[in-house]
């Protein structure tokens, strides 16, 4: 094959597999409502994508509120707006770094684990003996995963955003004496509820979705044997977290952006 | 309804293709009712995906296939779905849930498909993992069984619905004298005391002539002979002849299809 005909051999690919994807993620929502009469296929998958996720998240979340602390203070403290840190980590965390590294580190730790686990029931039959018991592994297995996925998203978020604003706080107040009091009366009255804090449950809400869409379907779709599930488990942690950079941008710019 | 012959599976100039590969060429069979019907022939001549065609799984290219007077390919999901739960299906793997228990995955499709209060499943469920001798390995995870012990769980959960017919998928495939001797009377014994219609895809020769009525061999696409396994053992046809035998070399070429060898060994070839 020559360069050309690679090249749109590739696009076709490329684009049969955005259609395969959509398809399915109809074909997903459609298995959704069926799941409300099945809570317990439910809160099995909150608790292993959700639940297991937390200490990567808080652990995450810390440091990064620390680093804030630390970072911001060094610049503010040249303008003698060292007062101000609370307002800036709050709202760096709660704007962007709370949804965004938070569902980069959903997507290596859950979104990882969820394409594995699916395509590991492919390459062992498992899917196709549902299908063959004539029960619909779309509803059975993605659906509930994919439900998990995105409402686990938000509040892991939430508290990423939580606990780095507290790392902020030990680190300001704590190490570097900024005022406890204006550190936080700050915070409360220039962080908006609508223009900030909904705004980053918004994007955690378009980063649940795509995070766990690309991995439910990633392992749907794999090649079953270990390489392909090796592989389909590669390209959820590469798509997810650049759709996720990427809608990161769109979003930010539709909500801040005063073009 | 096609009430008119006995037959529980019918095909009709079955075609498949895969890609460019063709898989089947026109292909006619005829499953009996109540029988044990072995589909065989060498690796790779698709018998797996026969079973996903008779199971609605795939689609052939051309042709017709009925189950119980049912066109497979044209139900909708809902009705091919149906029609699944009358059948069962052996995978070659087992294809057990790796997170339920053996007792729960024996349970699982009468969960799923009925509306039994627990306690008739659980009287259920050890009813059929007692027909294939593992009530007592009920609470064991499928991780923590040996091969032949998941395929008899598999089975049980094969028959955990009463099905009409089941599939086998290589059921003697890498499993050692003793299990492999279970595995054939439990797959004939069912059959009988079930009143099931078995269809076994195998290329294990002695064993599936040893419980089947009736026999297809299938190569390259079509079927070279068919028969029951005496008439099959007394076959005229070299091919046939081969394969009931396991001759290596034969109508069916030892070698996979290439180039001269002298001249490829001579010529410089530079990677492929």
């Amino acid at each position: 094959m020559n360069t050309f005909q690679q090249l749109g051999h590739g696009a076709l690919t490329a684009f049969q597999r955005l259609g395969r994807a959509h398809l399915f993620l109809f074909a997903v929502l459609a298995g959704v409502p069926s799941l409300l009469l099945r809570l317990r296929l439910l809160i099995q998958q909150l608790f292993s994508v959700g639940v297991l996720s937390l200490v990567i998240i808080v652990v995450a979340g810390l440091f990064v509120g620390m680093v804030l602390g630390l970072q911001g203070y060094n610049t503010l403290v040249d303008f003698g707006a060292e007062e101000s840190l609370g307002v800036m980590v709050a709202l760096s965390l709660v704007r962007e770094l709370g949804p965004v590294v938070a569902a980069l580190l959903f997507a290596g730790r859950a979104g990882s684990a969820l394409t594995a686990e699916i395509g590991l029931m492919k390459a062992t039959e498992q899917l196709s003996g549902m299908e063959m018991m004539a029960v619909d592994p779309l509803k059975r297995v993605i659906a509930p995963r994919f439900v998990a996925g995105v409402l686990s998203m938000p509040l892991l978020a939430a508290i990423f955003s939580a606990v780095g604003v507290m790392g902020g706080y030990f680190v300001g107040v704590g190490l570097l004496g900024v005022d406890e009091g204006a550190f936080w009366s700050q915070m409360q009255s220039r962080v908006d509820f609508n223009e900030d804090i909904m705004n980053g449950v918004i994007k955690s809400i378009v980063f649940g979705v795509v995070v766990t869409w690309v991995a439910v379907f990633e392992g749907y779709d794999a090649v079953p044997t270990s390489e392909g599930v090796s592989r389909a488990t590669t390209r959820t942690v590469v798509y997810a977290s650049l759709a996720v950079l990427g809608l990161d941008f769109v979003l930010t710019a539709l909500m801040f952006g005063e073009v | 309804m096609m009430d008119k012959n006995n037959n529980l599976v019918e095909a009709r100039g079955l075609t498949f293709h895969f890609g460019s590969r063709v898989i089947f060429d026109g292909i006619d069979l005829d499953l009996q009712r109540g029988k044990v019907t072995a589909i065989m022939g060498p690796s790779g001549t698709g018998k797996t995906t026969l079973l996903r065609l008779i199971g609605g799984q795939i689609r052939p290219s051309a042709g017709t296939i009925h189950v119980d007077g049912h066109e497979v390919p044209r139900l909708s999901r809902r009705e091919l779905f149906e029609l699944r739960k009358r059948m069962g299906m052996l995978f070659q793997s087992g294809a057990l849930l790796t997170d339920l228990s053996v007792f729960d995955n024996v349970a699982f499709p009468l969960r799923e498909h009925t509306a039994l209060p627990e306690t008739m499943v659980r009287d259920l469920v050890l009813m059929k993992l007692e027909a294939v001798g593992l009530r007592g390995a009920q609470r064991l995870m499928p991780s923590e069984l040996s091969g032949g012990m998941a395929r008899r769980v598999a089975l049980a959960r094969a028959i955990a619905l009463d099905p009409m017919m089941i599939m086998y998928d290589e059921p003697f495939t890498g499993q050692d004298p003793i299990s492999m001797g279970v595995l054939v009377k439990l797959i004939r014994d069912l059959n009988e005391v079930l009143g099931l219609t078995s269809i076994i895809v195998s290329h294990d020769v002695a064993e599936a002539s040893q419980i089947a009525d009736y026999i297809y061999v299938l190569s390259q696409g079509v079927v070279v002979g068919q028969g029951t396994p005496d008439e099959l053992h007394q076959s005229e046809s070299e091919w046939v002849r081969q394969f009931m035998q396991g001759m290596p070399d034969g109508p069916v070429p030892f070698h996979y299809p290439a180039g001269d060898y002298a001249e490829e060994l001579l010529s410089r070839g530079g990677g492929r």
